[in-house]
């Protein structure tokens, strides 16, 4: 390979194309740059669900058995963290890399170089965090909303996990750049904003969000490393700051931020549903416009995670109705994917089944969401484990199980191989049943009384625990049946060839125009889109 | 794996489940003040909408799965997009919601109007335990800290668990039966929040700012209450445990605290002997200090400093009562510290500083400490 005989004009994929670990190094390809967040993004997960393992098994018995309390706050905290940043978001973004230029007929992401800089910074984030648990005082314990003046309190690790925040919102921002850039400035011809699919279309609005978020999230945490070191007073009253303009700069990041890890999720299922009923989806230009309304909806509804704090009542009549409308046009979807749904020809391979079954989870998740958000009852609910069980139940069974639902679908064509669809199928029914098992039972626990956070609890909240402990280690063993799924088909390179469209249904151009695996370098020639 | 099994299977975690939860609580607690009382209805009328709207969309949705598979033959019908159908469903769920946010507006209304109380308390959140003020209404001067009693040994499966395991304090917040109580919230250090699930009531205790809550409890009863807001590595032991009496043992509680008060004031001055400061040292001891000091003495290494053979505690008595006072920053880590024991009382805190400088072996040349040592250095 020489770089003196370099040709750009012709990208002769064998010619140049490097190998070895400087491949994956030096990447601006957005297959290759795809699969990187994906792994990454698995990884995360092993290590986030080992700490949410640490945690059940605490609270598998009342009483302190295992870890010292202030560790078990490291766990909650640190688990929280992780899978948000780093296998949830991530996973979205690898999803985002892979499909979206095949979807929209273009040949790569418009920035190359800066999406390899993106990805790049996420390991090193990650290092950040896993090291944080090392340093003395241990991994910051202060929750993943990391509020103030708690955060004052915390070691040196507070500040290893300030500074990932900071590298793994760089990313973010950067990544949702060269995303809405490809999607404005990249479509194949005849490919206008309104016949784009639905899985680019929820990814243009969740980028906006995350480049008008990310900042903020910044500025909290940058408020937080000073009022811990250089004498400022942000959030201390006795320097005339206040602790509760934390939670509204936090919340005003932290709503979008839950959209931002759905609506991703809702445009995988927008893909998926379509393909297995034969049917196209029922409402497509109702479907961009209720994503768009949700996107908007989220940034005036943040403090109805503050309800306690003691806002005026102004305040709390206005943040219940902005949230309850949210269900309008959630509600919107809900419908448009039955309606795709009905009277379709349906067949169950697993990625419907993860589709189906998200709608019918999210959608509990998405009740106990419209109960938290009635004010008074709030009050009762407010940091308990109702609340834990809520924002598990949309997710896991929202955000995670479209993520597994669009790995089993585009596996095929990213790997050219057909995933074991028996093993799929085990996968999925395992997942789903003892993923209720450990949260359907938190509605109780909330209602009973118990709060979050806590290494113990008082002895009614005994048998709901044990069970939810019970379901916690049956889902984590059967995530391992997923990732041996992924490695079969992956690395071991085992199982049937896939063809260029396994699913009948499937309509959008990686199925339509391109093999399974496609080349190194898909849509050098735009096709034209009717 | 065949359809029947997994059935079967289902049905059988099911069966399981509900023998071991027939004792396990599934809703709110039984309310006793009349905003718990609409937070219990609320509750249910939302869940009873959500039940329904649940069973409506996925009947729909199971239906289809069953009745439009292609493994039967079913066709599919490519119809799509219809501007009718999304605007219904659009319009009658912002119906639905109106219906919900309507009672729920009275609510709010309600249970925001703290005016015209007959009694005032303060409650001010500290790691990891709560003081009480009684400001103004009967029993007005009343102060006092109330900390978990669960002893370490049960928390540590040494003993067997108490029935209110967890949910137990030394002192109780006491309040008389149908009379509106209005409680300030505020904290020592961190966030945290006051929360009695039977009366409806949930404020965050915000250091630095005052905010307030009210309830107005309708029947006699202990009711109790966890500490509803991560405030480091105690927050889930700082229970709140409410005694409501009626109005008569509400007064000779007064008037019983009152005399208490003024004989620990008197404690204050009095001087006392060795071995009451050391009787009254350990029971301190262990309720405020062993938490983090361990009951043995010996602390946790790079948590908690030992106290054995400790400087500070073999030292000048002035500099460990004005530690214990004060608190103390970044012993282990910069930003680790000891929280202020301010709140505790004059007696409490040298009968536990007595307490540490004649155990464990330590024999301090300044060995006993008085209370009028603690009241002289908080000025």
């Amino acid at each position: 390979m020489s770089a003196v005989l370099d040709d750009h004009a012709h990208h002769d994929e064998h010619a140049h194309h490097p190998s070895g670990i400087m491949r994956w190094i030096r990447t601006t390809n957005h297959k290759d740059i795809g699969t990187l967040y994906l792994w990454f993004s698995g990884t995360m997960f092993l290590i986030g669900g080992l700490l949410a393992m640490g945690i059940r098994a605490e609270l598998f018995k009342p009483g302190l058995q295992v870890w010292n309390p202030e560790f078990f706050n490291q766990l909650t905290t640190m688990h929280g963290l992780i899978m948000v940043f780093g296998a949830i978001m991530p996973a979205f973004v690898g999803f985002a890399n892979w499909q979206v230029p095949m979807m929209i007929g273009a040949p790569d992401m418009a920035f190359g170089r800066l999406n390899n800089w993106s990805f790049w910074l996420l390991p090193f984030a990650a290092m950040l965090l896993v090291i944080s648990f090392f340093v003395p005082g241990g991994a910051t314990g202060a929750g993943w909303t990391l509020y103030a003046p708690l955060t004052v309190q915390m070691g040196p690790g507070m500040d290893l996990a300030i500074f990932a925040l900071h590298i793994m919102g760089a990313s973010s921002i950067m990544g949702s750049i060269n995303i809405i850039t490809t999607i404005l400035n990249m479509r194949a011809p005849g490919m206008t904003l309104m016949r784009m699919p639905m899985f680019p279309w929820t990814w243009l609005i969740t980028a906006y969000l995350l480049i008008a978020v990310m900042p903020v999230l910044a500025g909290a945490v940058t408020m937080t490393l000073t009022d811990r070191h250089f004498g400022t007073s942000f959030f201390n009253a006795a320097g005339g700051g206040d602790p509760v303009m934390y939670q509204h700069i936090f919340w005003f990041f932290g709503h979008p931020e839950v959209y931002i890890m759905i609506l991703p999720g809702f445009g995988i299922i927008s893909q998926i549903i379509p393909a297995f009923a034969r049917k196209p989806l029922f409402g497509y230009s109702s479907m961009v416009y209720a994503t768009a309304s949700i996107a908007i909806l989220s940034f005036i509804v943040w403090a109805h995670h503050m309800f306690t704090v003691g806002m005026p009542v102004a305040g709390l009549l206005f943040f219940m109705y902005a949230t309850v409308l949210i269900a309008v046009p959630t509600g919107v979807k809900v419908f448009n994917w039955l309606a795709t749904m009905w009277r379709g020809s349906l067949t169950f391979e697993t990625p419907m089944l993860w589709a189906c079954g998200f709608i019918f989870v999210f959608t509990m998740g998405g009740f106990t969401g419209l109960i938290l958000a009635i004010v008074p009852v709030d009050i009762q609910l407010q940091d308990t484990y109702y609340v834990v069980a809520h924002f598990h139940y949309v997710l896991v069974a929202g955000s995670l199980f479209a993520i597994f639902g669009g790995i089993y679908f585009w596996l095929p064509k990213w790997t050219g191989r057909m995933y074991d669809e028996k093993l799929g199928k085990w996968h999925f029914w395992l997942s789903m049943i003892f993923f209720n098992v450990t949260f359907f039972p938190m509605h109780f626990l909330g209602l009973a009384g118990m709060p979050r956070r806590v290494p113990d609890y008082a002895l009614q909240f005994a048998d709901y625990n044990m069970v939810a402990s019970i379901g916690a280690f049956g889902f984590g063993l059967s995530q391992l049946l997923f990732f041996y799924i992924v490695l079969k088909a992956t690395v071991f390179a085992q199982g049937e060839k896939a063809p260029a469209n396994p699913w009948e249904g499937a309509e959008t151009l990686e199925w339509t125009h391109l093999p399974s695996p496609p080349p190194y370098h898909s849509f050098e020639t735009p096709p034209q889109v009717r | 794996m065949r359809l029947k099994s997994k059935l079967v299977a289902a049905g059988g975690i099911a069966a399981a489940m509900c023998c071991e939860l027939a004792t396990a609580q599934h809703n709110l607690q039984p309310p006793v003040t009349p905003i718990a009382r609409d937070i219990y209805e609320l509750h249910l009328l939302m869940l009873g909408i959500c039940a329904v709207i649940f069973v409506g969309v996925f009947t729909v949705m199971f239906y289809s799965i069953y009745a439009h598979r292609k493994s039967v033959g079913h066709k599919a019908v490519p119809f799509h997009e219809n501007t009718t159908v999304e605007v219904v469903w659009t319009i009658v769920p912002f119906i639905i919601l109106i219906g919900m946010a309507w009672p729920a507006t009275k609510v709010v209304l309600s249970l925001k109007d703290t005016a015209n109380p007959d009694l005032t308390i303060k409650a001010t959140g500290y790691q990891w335990k709560w003081g009480y003020d009684y400001l103004k209404g009967e029993g007005e001067g009343l102060s006092f800290v109330a900390t978990l009693a669960t002893p370490l040994d049960q928390i540590y499966g040494r003993e067997p668990k108490a029935e209110h395991y967890l949910l137990e304090t030394d002192q109780h917040l006491v309040v008389p039966v149908g009379k509106k109580v209005r409680m300030l919230l505020t904290a020592g250090d961190v966030i945290h929040s006051w929360w009695v699930p039977a009366f409806g009531v949930k404020q965050d205790a915000i250091p630095g700012f005052v905010r307030d809550a009210w309830f107005k409890a309708e029947k006699e009863g202990v009711y109790r209450g966890q500490c509803a807001e991560l405030c480091g590595k105690d927050h889930g032991f700082m229970p709140i445990v409410v005694d409501v009496l009626s109005a008569e043992q509400y007064t000779a509680w007064v008037s019983e605290q009152k005399k208490k008060l003024s004989a620990a004031a008197g404690d204050s001055n009095k001087t006392w002997a060795l071995a009451e400061l050391m009787e009254s040292g350990q029971k301190a001891f262990q309720a405020n200090c062993a938490v983090c000091h361990q009951p043995t003495g010996a602390g946790i290494p790079n948590a908690f400093p030992s106290l054995i053979g400790s400087k500070v505690v073999l030292g000048p008595k002035a500099d460990q009562i004005s530690l214990v006072l004060h608190g103390r920053k970044g012993v282990f880590t910069p930003n680790s510290q000891m929280p202020p024991q301010a709140a505790l009382s004059d007696t409490d805190i040298a009968a536990a500083i007595t307490y540490t400088r004649n155990t464990w072996g330590n024999k301090a040349q300044d060995n006993v400490v008085q209370p009028a040592d603690v009241k002289a250095a908080r000025k």
